[in-house]
């Protein structure tokens, strides 16, 4: 074989990538009803920005017409894995699941983007990665000004990747678990939960981990924070470094089963949802992480979903919360692991609390995690239309139960000057329990 | 096409409007329709009339074919560029122009989606009643230009019957207006007709007033299962002959019936014939005297179960069978044909037993149902269309049942338009003369035959 390599080469090799999804790429019929609930096709207006479009590309290599280009690269990066497409397809076809393959090819056949070649490698190292963070949160002050009232700050300067007016979360000057013991005990536990935090919750969100581990004490329970958890490998899997998900995923896996908790809960859809779903999926070729990956999914809760279904939470220590509130139903909660009930079931324990249910609560609120990194002001348009959804309830506060949805859903809040709080929805729950206490 | 004409164009519409990327012009090769694929070479937004006039005027000059394009939901193949050229993407006319709630009219870009124009007018207490399987996703437009119709069609017609009146653009870029918004109007040759249904062959279309009626106050739906084919046509047949026209007349074939069984597992009997939906709509009182009346026909004709929706719930659980038709035969496998051949309705029984005949015959996988009291079926074929020896097979028996449909008075397509996917049987059904003349309208509006080249009445 010569070492030079021309375009036959590259394009065969293009098309070895996605061989295997082959199969899955052909079940998709072209009716094109993905277009009626894609929130990117509804701003954009392409064909390939829609998944029929995307599923048409990939087959485009797998026929040897297309390269894996950088126009390929942007057409797969053109989504905010809400999984929409995915629910409304009448074959079936897992179109989110096979974006993410291609995304995957791009990294195979073209490396990651230079920037998240950089964030990844430090994610990967845990340590380094825990003490950037840190620093991170030691030295926001200085480049980040804090939203009088809110868990939001507003770049102080210009930043390379950021929008100026943006408003993020804070990074915590200490995160949640420096700020606790690993073991936080209760006289007579009913049971012992390990508590998987995830970066937002642990570096940013650290009310809402406090407001877990509070209601979760509410409730007799023992929690545990294992100290070696890791984040759970979403934001890299989502990039198509499927590799290094894995890594993650591996990782804690290991980590969680040595503990043999009796339930193992996150505050976060997506984190939950790589705990329950995507670690089996990851290792189905490999039956011994399998099995390990099964059994730690058939613990693994989402905050609200064992609250209800498990513990049944106790509603007689209950304080008042008088405020009206509406609820965003994030991706990864409602089409990922399909819990949309508990959240309200939760709400609506609480006295004095008005729940208004907003026009298509389960709509994407246009985070995708780090897609609205790469696509600020996209993301901001689609984040404009849920703003206005949540405008038209005259509710006081969003309930949501994940940090990416809130962090973006409490910046569209500022940029359209509504004054209304974004929370968890175990944040409201921990302000009744207080309440109650005060009774 | 040459570079010249790329730059005439972005002249026209600006830069960001015209897209030549290879992996653009890929994505508009296609539509819904399988098998059928051509890359243009450059894929166009206009934003007004006057830019498709100024783009008309310049692909007229240098005959370069055009075609015009929604959301691409087309189901005969009628958005693929097959002779390359450019894709006229009309997404960007998408406002509403007007609701006119005296004249009971709305004045549309033909861009706004079906749904969207429903949801507008929904506020009003009025519907624009065409209403095809791809309501949420496909244009105003592309239904008009494919004269698309829908569940309701028996009652409440087809795109047709609800254009009063368009503004289009001709192949040499001049712009015309047809209709208006008169109830009555015999003025001239009926224009708006004839571009309705024309599939982007005689124009583009700009404008849209479309007719809006008063939404139903009431809806009644009811379900029978037949043993006997016969029986469920007959009792077609009966109800229509009671004097009431219902606004749904669904039936599923013993193919789709066993597919949706396997599927969604609801306990619908696998050994039956035929399972028929209905759905009375209007005046609540008058909606529960011919739901009654429906009630008696089916049962005379030897129904085997019949259920009666008492509440929205239970209509929801009697429509879960026909809206699961489709879904569950579609991921049978990978590749599937939706076609609309229709057929008088007293015909029915005879159409659907020569399509499972043909399907035997073959050896090839094929679920009818479809709108049993129009006559229009939706026999649907899944197969694999990488499979060269099972598509020689899929075009056997689709060849069959155009035939048959044509031989019982039938007609190739209800809804869906001729396209490419069924030009070859056009001949079969409209004759020589017919042919001509369509032809020669297609050549007087358009000498140069740039507009959809090929489709509908084929080469000219």
């Amino acid at each position: 074989m010569s070492d030079e390599i021309n375009v036959k080469d590259i394009n065969a090799h293009d098309k070895e990538l996605l061989t295997d999804i082959q199969d899955a790429l052909a079940n998709c019929m072209k009716c094109g009803n993905c277009m009626a609930v894609c929130p990117i096709y509804k701003e954009v207006g392409k064909e390939n920005s829609v998944a029929r479009g995307k599923i048409s590309l990939m087959e485009g290599v797998l026929s040897g017409k297309l390269p894996i280009s950088s126009n390929f690269e942007k057409a797969m990066s053109m989504c905010l894995s809400c999984k929409a497409c995915a629910t409304n397809c009448p074959c079936g076809v897992p179109a989110d699941e096979l974006i993410v393959r291609g995304r995957q090819a791009v990294v195979k056949a073209r490396g990651l983007g230079p920037i998240k070649k950089k964030v990844f490698a430090l994610l990967k190292n845990r340590q380094l990665f825990d003490f950037s963070l840190r620093m991170a949160g030691l030295f926001a002050p200085l480049s980040f000004k804090k939203l009088p009232g809110k868990m939001g700050t507003i770049a102080r300067f210009p930043m390379p990747g950021m929008d100026v007016k943006r408003v993020t979360a804070p990074m915590s000057a200490s995160p949640l678990r420096s700020q606790h013991p690993e073991v936080i005990k209760v006289a007579n536990p009913k049971m012992r939960v390990g508590f998987f935090t995830g970066c937002t919750i642990n570096y940013m969100y650290t009310d809402v981990g406090q407001a877990t581990i509070n209601v979760l004490k509410a409730n007799n329970i023992e929690v545990v924070m294992p100290s070696m958890q890791h984040c759970c490998g979403t934001p890299v899997f989502y990039s198509g470094d499927v590799d290094s998900a894995k890594v993650f995923a591996k990782h804690n896996l290991e980590t969680f089963d040595s503990y043999n908790f009796d339930y193992i809960i996150a505050s976060c859809g997506s984190c939950t949802e790589a705990f329950k779903i995507e670690y089996v999926h990851m290792f189905k070729d490999d039956p011994k992480m399998k099995a390990l990956a099964e059994k730690i999914s058939k613990k693994t809760y989402e905050i609200s979903e064992f609250l209800v279904d498990v513990v049944k939470f106790d509603k007689t220590k209950l304080g008042p919360v008088n405020a009206t509130v509406t609820m965003h139903d994030p991706c990864h909660m409602v089409r990922g692991i399909k819990v949309t009930k508990q959240p309200r079931e939760i709400l609506k324990a609480i006295p004095g609390l008005k729940f208004v249910e907003m026009s298509k609560p389960d709509r994407c609120c246009g985070s995708g995690g780090s897609f609205s990194m790469s696509y600020y002001e996209l993301s901001r348009q689609v984040n404009d239309r849920k703003i206005a959804d949540i405008g038209s309830t005259k509710a006081d506060i969003v309930a949501t139960s994940c940090g990416t949805c809130r962090m973006h859903i409490m910046d569209g809040l500022e940029q359209n000057n509504m004054d209304k709080e974004t929370l968890h929805v175990i944040q409201i729950l921990d302000r009744s329990y207080q309440a109650g206490s005060k009774k | 096409m040459q570079q010249n004409h790329i730059d005439a164009l972005k002249k026209i519409v600006g830069e960001d409007n015209v897209m030549t990327s290879t992996e653009d012009l890929f994505s508009y090769s296609y539509d819904a329709t399988p098998g059928h694929a051509h890359m243009p070479d450059a894929v166009v937004t206009p934003a007004n009339t006057n830019e498709v006039s100024q783009i008309m005027k310049l692909a007229n000059a240098n005959k370069i074919p055009v075609y015009p394009r929604g959301s691409g939901t087309n189901l005969s193949a009628g958005c693929v560029p097959t002779k390359g050229g450019i894709v006229l993407l009309m997404t960007r006319f998408n406002k509403i122009v007007e609701i006119d709630l005296e004249n009971l009219v709305a004045v549309a870009e033909p861009g706004v989606i079906v749904a969207d124009l429903n949801s507008t007018v929904a506020v009003s207490g009025l519907i624009y009643p065409p209403d095809p399987g791809t309501v949420a996703t496909a244009t105003l437009g592309g239904t008009v230009c494919e004269n698309a119709g829908g569940l309701r069609g028996l009652k409440y017609g087809v795109s047709k019957h609800y254009v009063m009146g368009l503004e289009v653009v001709l192949a040499n870029g001049d712009i015309m207006n047809t209709g208006g918004k008169n109830v009555k109007d015999v003025s001239g040759y009926d224009m708006t007709k004839l571009f309705t249904g024309s599939e982007g062959t005689l124009c583009v279309i700009t404008k849209i007033i479309a007719k809006l009626v008063p939404a139903p106050e009431a809806k009644k739906a009811m379900m029978a299962i037949f043993n006997d084919l016969d029986d469920a046509g007959k009792a077609v047949s009966g109800i229509i002959a009671a004097k009431i026209i219902p606004a749904t007349l669904e039936i599923m074939d013993n193919a789709t019936i066993r597919t949706v069984e396997d599927y969604m597992k609801i306990g619908l009997p696998l050994a039956a014939q035929a399972i028929l939906l209905i759905e009375v709509d209007g005046n609540p009182t008058v909606v529960e005297q011919e739901a009654a009346k429906v009630m008696t026909v089916l049962k005379s004709n030897n129904a085997a179960t019949v259920q009666i929706a008492k509440d929205d719930a239970e209509r929801d659980k009697l429509w879960a069978a026909r809206r699961a038709a489709l879904p569950a035969l579609a991921k049978l496998r990978p590749t599937t044909f939706v076609e609309d051949a229709t057929v008088p309705r007293n015909k029915v029984p005879d159409f659907l037993r020569a399509v499972s005949a043909a399907a035997q015959k073959h050896n090839v996988t094929i679920g009818t149902f479809g709108h049993a009291g129009d006559g229009n079926m939706h026999p649907t074929i899944v197969c694999d269309i990488r499979d060269a020896e099972e598509m020689k097979r899929v075009y056997l028996a689709m060849d069959e049942m155009f035939k048959t449909a044509i031989a019982l008075g039938g007609t190739l397509s209800g809804e869906h338009g001729i396209g490419l996917g069924k030009l070859p049987w056009m001949e079969n059904q409209h004759g020589a003369v017919s042919m001509n003349v369509m032809r020669s309208i297609k050549r007087t509006l358009d000498p140069n035959l740039i507009l959809n080249p090929g489709k509908l009445v084929g080469e000219c």
